[in-house]
């Protein structure tokens, strides 16, 4: 990926390398945007704070799998089933009197280490051998929610608790959108720095050339098999807060289609990009919202009678999320945060671009 | 009583094996070929059975012709489907080319629960006699020409990349293909001959899947079973892709019968596979046949 800083690099420090924000604007930028919003659930409706709640829980579970697959290059075919371990085991500590915030970290630790045990191929398995086994991993614990009925409630799925804390209930959109946002604030905050940490740097290293990354000793298997951990450990969270929105947790919903959803987000927000996780999570949520009003604006016409799209509006979305996937593979493979770039790029240097 | 059951399972896992195995060593195939590991091979079975479910039953085309129009039909799709989609891809991460594989698994998927409903539509009956008996047990006749089929497929593959010219020349590129170049090897008709040659033999396969227990999107899933099979046959070898399914049609069948005995975990019929996979990617990662080094740094 071509760097998009204008004619030549001028960082002279390892502060200024390594800093999250380049420029005072972009910190300001970001600020002002987290600002605006907390505004959000002043002017939308509760359908609209639903989307929004949607793409937090869902882009802090892209972010996870984006730690994995676009920072250290491995690919996991079994994200969803993490993120339903989140979403259960949040429930389970709950019915354990485990107050709801807390129980939604303790379920992202939890998943975190069913991550570490389901990464330890990671020590050994590289590449598409690595995700067959994780695709492994994806029906051996779909197949385990299914018959654990302690854990996930079995087939009837498993009612949990809104979100409480000091006496308030964060039961509706408009008040649960804050806890997203604020967990969304943290996560990414948590991935930036990690990714300035010596271990951030590791996992990089070990994308880019693993044997070169070996030689100045790292050690392989310590961070390939730390990368599953982290990765499930952001699942278990997003899953955890999907629970607590929806109140029911059910074993159909983490799917491998779901996977590839998740999969499909770090695509097409970006391999390697923080904020792409984000723009990816966005767009895999809106998508299906899209083809939804295309239908609606069909309804009726004899375009509609004739290929019976109201009543297969589900296949439809899935067709788009799959054309989706393989368009932005051919003719963006860099992903909406390389788009975004460029954009920055073009406003910034106008007139001349170089 | 114990024991016909089990032969009996034994005999069931080898015949859906035997598809696996076909399956399996169409998917090897693109494999060898052109580096791209398929996830979209279910859906050839997919396509295939219904499109010539289609013509069997829509148009009334005997069932010869349906049957070869079909083959020609699939020949196109695998040919279109390389040069659009997979030919720009050359080159690039192996997670784009998966994920390019997995776009075009769902959207087929959806696309044929859009196109042909969710449901299980059966073939027209095709066998006079219902059920044949071998050595006192009975078999379906269906489940007999599945056999058949596999087996003449499988000497098919054989002959082809023994002695005929473009078997020859497919299995040059896989060993080299600079060297297959510089012979006068075209790589990308290969590459696209190997997708063609993959669709026609997977669809011929979904046809049979599709006489015996209906055309439905459940056969899609032929194509992630395919992965127990090959992982443990080795990814590069045709002759592992058999054996493999082969192993893995009798494993399933043996594992249900161990869990109705004894076990009562249930479901185990489709976990095993996952469950030796596993295994087979911790102890020995190029399984029975594969070329023991296949990363390349």
């Amino acid at each position: 990926m071509t760097s998009m800083t204008p004619a030549g690099d001028f960082r002279s420090t390892y502060r200024a390398d390594t800093t999250i924000f380049p420029t005072r604007n972009s910190r300001i930028a970001m600020l002002v945007g987290v600002l605006v919003l907390c505004a959000a659930p002043l002017v939308l409706g509760r359908y609209e704070l639903g989307l929004l709640i949607a793409i937090g829980y869902s882009a802090i579970a892209a972010l996870g799998l984006n730690i994995l697959v676009g920072f250290t290059g491995q690919i996991s075919i079994g994200h969803a089933a993490f993120f339903g371990f989140g979403a259960f085991a949040s429930a389970l500590l709950v019915e354990h009197h485990v107050p709801v915030p807390l129980a939604i970290w303790g379920a992202g630790l939890m998943t975190g280490v069913v991550g570490l045990v389901f990464g330890a191929p990671a020590a050994r398995l590289k590449g598409l051998y690595l995700a067959i086994a994780t695709l492994a991993a994806q029906f051996i614990l779909e197949d385990f929610f299914a018959r654990a009925p302690w854990f996930s409630g079995g087939v009837s799925g498993r009612v949990t608790e809104p979100y409480a804390l000091f006496n308030m209930r964060f039961d509706r959109e408009e008040t649960y959108f804050y806890i997203v946002l604020a967990h969304v604030v943290i996560m990414f905050v948590a991935a930036a720095n990690l990714m300035r940490t010596r271990d951030g740097r590791a996992l990089v290293a070990v994308r880019d050339h693993y044997l070169s990354a070996e030689m100045m000793g790292i050690n392989l298997a310590y961070y390939r098999t730390l990368s599953f951990g982290i990765a499930s450990f952001f699942a278990g969270i997003g899953g955890a807060l999907y629970a607590h929105y929806l109140l029911f947790v059910s074993v159909e919903a983490f799917n491998i289609l779901y996977s590839i959803q998740f999969l499909a987000m770090v695509i097409i927000g970006g391999l390697g990009s923080i904020m792409g996780s984000m723009l990816g999570a966005a767009f895999m949520v809106l998508l299906p919202e899209i083809v939804q009003s295309g239908v609606d604006l069909l309804a009726g016409s004899a375009l509609d009678r004739a290929l019976r799209l109201g009543s297969s509006i589900s296949f439809l979305r899935e067709m788009t999320i799959g054309a989706a996937i393989i368009l932005f593979l051919i003719f963006e493979p860099d992903g909406l945060a390389h788009r975004w770039r460029m954009i920055k790029a073009y406003w910034k240097l106008y007139p001349f671009s170089h | 009583m114990d024991a016909t059951l089990l032969f009996q399972l034994v005999l069931n896992g080898l015949i859906v094996g035997a598809l696996y195995g076909v399956v399996a060593m169409s998917f090897v195939l693109i494999y060898k070929a052109s580096q791209v590991v398929n996830f979209a091979q279910g859906e050839f079975l997919l396509v295939g059975a219904w499109v010539c479910w289609w013509l069997l039953t829509y148009w009334q085309l005997p069932i010869w012709a349906g049957f070869l129009v079909t083959l020609a039909f699939m020949t196109i799709f695998g040919v279109v489907l390389q040069v659009i989609v997979l030919r720009p891809l050359i080159g690039e991460p192996v997670i784009s080319v998966i994920m390019a594989t997995v776009g075009l698994s769902i959207f087929f998927q959806a696309l044929m629960k859009w196109m042909f409903g969710v449901f299980a539509q059966p073939f027209p009956p095709m066998f006079t006699v219902e059920r044949i008996s071998i050595l006192g047990l009975d078999v379906q006749s269906v489940y007999l020409a599945s056999l058949v089929v596999s087996v003449l497929i499988m000497v098919g593959f054989w002959w082809f990349f023994t002695y005929s010219k473009h078997g020859l020349a497919m299995r040059a590129t896989a060993f080299d293909q600079q060297v297959a170049q510089s012979l006068g090897v075209s790589v990308p008709k290969v590459f696209a001959m190997s997708w063609a040659i993959s669709a026609v033999v997977s669809s011929v396969a979904g046809i049979v899947v599709g006489v015996v227990n209906g055309v439905s999107s459940a056969l899609s899933f032929y194509g992630i079973k395919v992965f127990p099979a090959v992982i443990l046959g080795g990814l590069d070898s045709i002759v592992g892709a058999v054996l493999g399914g082969l192993i893995i049609g009798v494993l399933e069948n043996v594992a249900q019968y161990v869990d109705a005995q004894w076990l009562n975990w249930g479901n185990m019929y489709q976990i095993a596979p996952f469950y030796a996979m596993i295994l087979i990617l911790l102890i020995k990662p190029y399984g029975l046949f594969g070329t023991r080094n296949i990363e390349r740094v």
